[in-house]
């Protein structure tokens, strides 16, 4: 895997001003809040999913109506709205597939992502006003299948993440078609979708939204020794443990993907739209990841030449990181490096404190509705859509009546605060979690 | 009643002849640089000998082409298909669209058969591949008896379904076993199937999931064999065209036993029901007896409940 902390420092051959079609940044939501705060956190593009046919069975998913509502705010701010509809679908999801599409055609959503040819057939009679891309979930990992989807009508392919940096551009050169890649994010460490271990260990199908991520449990190891019963009677055992007392035990869990630091190799590579992973995850993972990626492709858009990856973003990003990261597929194959084994690493992790309601200039107070418990004396960290970070210690503040308090335990309370720098609405406040 | 085809694995030449001797109708053979989970490498010259041998006892030779290709993995497919060809293969089973594509391509005429494993769930899709030139399916093995039948009534391409053995219920293309002897500091060994490896699950400890590495990443394997065969009047009152006998990771012996028990079953329902019913319990005796003691024999998914 290729050093994520190293900032790469390419010889620039000749001067090429700056690049005018930007790829887009793609984020996750799990509901309507979320997809809001993608929005306005940086995000061209959110994807969500539906009440059926897609993948994330756990998470709150939007009804039509929530998706009517989220597709206009949406497109008044300029960004894109897609569904994701990847399962892989049994006889009994065929029947409720023709409605479902003309309900998404009728929200107004941009495009439907999905992994079913019997999907895509279905799609282009009952809704053919619906925009197609291919799941990654199809594990779509050369340039003749992309060029046969591409022919039947899909408008983008996201390949699968077993693909590398040098077969993107491969792959761009021989078909003229959207290329989506995941870019950030927790990665199945088997091909998407080539696994029913969820469906041995749990009864439950994983490649209809059931997956219980069982890749990432503990398991032993053992070498099989001859089934010949003298032998076993000569060892004393059938077979041989392929792990020592203090070993940790064998997983299949993977890294999480950040490709934060080598954007510029993405889009010089023709990548189209960089999607982040995380429907499940909370508002302040998905306004932070998104910002950074929202800002490093416009730094280098703006100026490619003169390009430096600002050491902040990264910081950003491992606030809102539970795992440590991998550049995963991108520069070949990952090794165990890019595994996680045994305990999971301490890293600290943050929460989402108070959401800016309004800032008065005059007087340097903010007003705050509180999202986690926070106290004077706390340390806090104020961020936003164009906001560079700064940390302070929780001050002054008073309640909705303008009573001091010293403290905000309240869900949603209303908090004025002395802030250190100016805010606007739709910052942030996060703090490290105890 | 026309009897459903009897499909063996095979590993080798050696094993290819005794599986068809024993009564099977076709084999599926291939090559790990094409093929996904052969049981052994037939190289192109192996392959001809193997259609020779078929050839003369009747029997069909279809080849695995159903690796997920990668851009440089192409570059010697359009060959290949047309070495199997010429040949004389009787078909070819693929699961990377890229297969279909290049078979336009070179205006390859061989029947192709689809099988992308845990993606084959519906009629719908199976024959959407028919459209795209599949004459054949290969249903996931994650599906109960209602949903197979349900897909043989709606299908457009013939049905196949394997009727015992083991599955794949993982596959990355991450070498996982020798990044974890890296991880603790050893000399990675061979991590191929030879090396029989597998691993346990802590609430299972009983169960032994195999696993090994090829040139198409890590396989974890099913700890039990899916055994249909009290179950096979079902299967051939739905008219399923083929049924599958899956003999990777196990001995020749076995394979061979295997094949001629499902041989005198398919044999006996077609003959009369009464002499499938009289026979089955003998049969599955006659299993049990060679059933490896570690792995137990299941009806897989055939009449599980599966929830999401």
């Amino acid at each position: 895997m290729a050093d994520i902390n190293v900032i790469s420092d390419k010889k620039i051959l000749k001067p090429r001003g700056p690049i005018l079609q930007k790829p887009e940044v793609l984020a996750p939501a799990g509901n309507l809040e979320k997809l809001k705060f993608a929005v306005r956190y940086g995000a061209d593009a959110v994807y969500i999913g539906g009440q059926s046919l897609g993948l994330r069975a756990n998470a709150d998913n939007f009804s039509f109506d929530e998706m009517k509502e989220a597709t206009e705010f949406a497109h008044a701010h300029g960004s894109k709205v897609f569904v994701a509809t990847n399962i892989i679908a049994h006889n009994e999801d065929l029947h409720q597939v023709d409605d479902f599409m003309r309900n998404l055609q009728r929200s107004g959503i941009d495009a439907i992502i999905v992994a079913d040819p019997a999907l895509i057939e279905r799609t282009k009679q009952a809704a053919p006003d619906l925009e197609l891309h291919l799941s990654t979930q199809a594990s779509t990992t050369n340039w003749q299948t992309v060029q046969f989807w591409k022919e039947e009508g899909v408008s983008r392919v996201v390949l699968a993440r077993e693909v590398s940096i040098r077969e993107i551009r491969e792959i761009k050169k021989h078909v003229d078609i959207e290329i989506e890649a995941f870019v950030h994010g927790a990665m199945c460490i088997s091909y998407s979708g080539r696994c029913v271990l969820s469906n041995h260990f749990t009864a439950r199908d994983s490649n209809r939204g059931g997956c219980s991520q069982s890749c990432r449990w503990q398991y032993d190891m053992f070498e099989e020794l001859p089934q010949d019963e003298a032998e076993i009677e000569q060892i004393g055992k059938k077979a041989l443990p392929m792990f020592g007392e203090q070993d940790p035990q064998f997983t299949m869990s993977s890294k999480d993907m950040c490709m934060l630091g080598f954007l510029p190799d993405m889009i010089d590579a023709g990548v189209d739209s960089f999607k982040i992973e995380g429907r499940m995850k909370s508002i302040h993972y998905v306004a932070t990841v998104t910002n950074q990626y929202r800002r490093a492709v416009d730094a280098y858009c703006a100026d490619p030449d003169n390009y430096k990856l600002n050491p902040e973003w990264m910081e950003e990003i491992r606030k809102a990181s539970h795992r440590s990261l991998t550049t995963g597929f991108f520069y070949g194959m990952p090794t165990e490096q890019d595994q996680l084994y045994g305990e999971n690493e301490d890293m600290p992790e943050y929460e989402f404190a108070g959401l800016v309601l309004d800032y008065d200039a005059e007087s340097g107070i903010a007003t705050l509705q509180q999202r986690n418990k926070f106290s004077a004396g706390d340390t806090v960290e104020f961020f936003g859509p164009t906001l560079d970070r700064f940390a302070q210690t929780v001050g002054e503040m008073w309640n909705e009546k303008d009573e001091p308090i010293t403290s905000a335990p309240h869900a949603m309370q209303i908090v004025k605060m002395r802030v250190d720098r100016p805010v606007a609405e739709h910052d942030m406040m996060r703090k490290e979690k105890k | 009643m026309k009897k459903p085809e009897l499909l063996c694995t095979a590993a080798n030449l050696d094993e290819l002849t005794q599986v068809i001797e024993a009564g099977a109708d076709a084999v599926s053979i291939g090559h790990e640089r094409y093929g996904l989970r052969v049981a052994g490498n037939f190289e192109l010259e192996d392959i001809r000998r193997a259609v020779k041998i078929a050839h003369a006892r009747s029997a069909k030779v279809y080849v695995s082409v159903n690796a997920l290709f990668h851009n440089d993995d192409l570059k010697g497919l359009p060959e290949y298909l047309k070495a199997l060809e010429k040949i004389g293969v009787d078909a070819i089973v693929f699961g990377d669209t890229a297969v279909v594509m290049i078979a336009r391509q070179i205006g390859l005429k061989l029947p192709l058969h689809w099988n992308a494993e845990v993606l084959t769930t519906n009629y719908e899709t199976m024959n959407y591949w028919g459209r795209k030139g599949a004459t054949r399916a290969f249903v996931a093995r994650e599906l109960n008896m209602d949903a197979i039948v349900e897909i043989k009534e709606n299908a457009e391409v013939e049905i196949q379904v394997q009727v015992h053995g083991m599955t794949c219920i993982f596959h990355s293309r991450r070498n996982l076993v020798t990044n974890y002897e890296k991880f603790k500091g050893q000399e990675p060994k061979t991590t191929g199937m030879d090396r029989k490896l597998f691993i346990t699950e802590e609430k299972r400890e009983d169960l032994q999931y195999p696993i090994f590495e090829d040139r198409n990443g890590t396989h974890i394997m099913s700890a039990e064999d899916i055994c249909i065969l009290e179950y096979l009047d079902e299967l051939m009152d739905a008219e399923i065209d083929s049924f599958k006998i899956e003999g990777i990771m196990k001995d020749t012996n076995y394979n061979v036993k295997v094949t001629s028990i499902y041989r005198r079953a398919i044999d006996a329902y077609a003959e009369s029901p009464d002499k499938f019913r009289g026979m089955v319990d003998g049969l599955m005796d006659e299993l049990r007896s060679i059933q490896p003691s570690h792995r137990e024999l299941t009806t897989g998914f055939f009449f599980k409940e599966q929830v999401y």
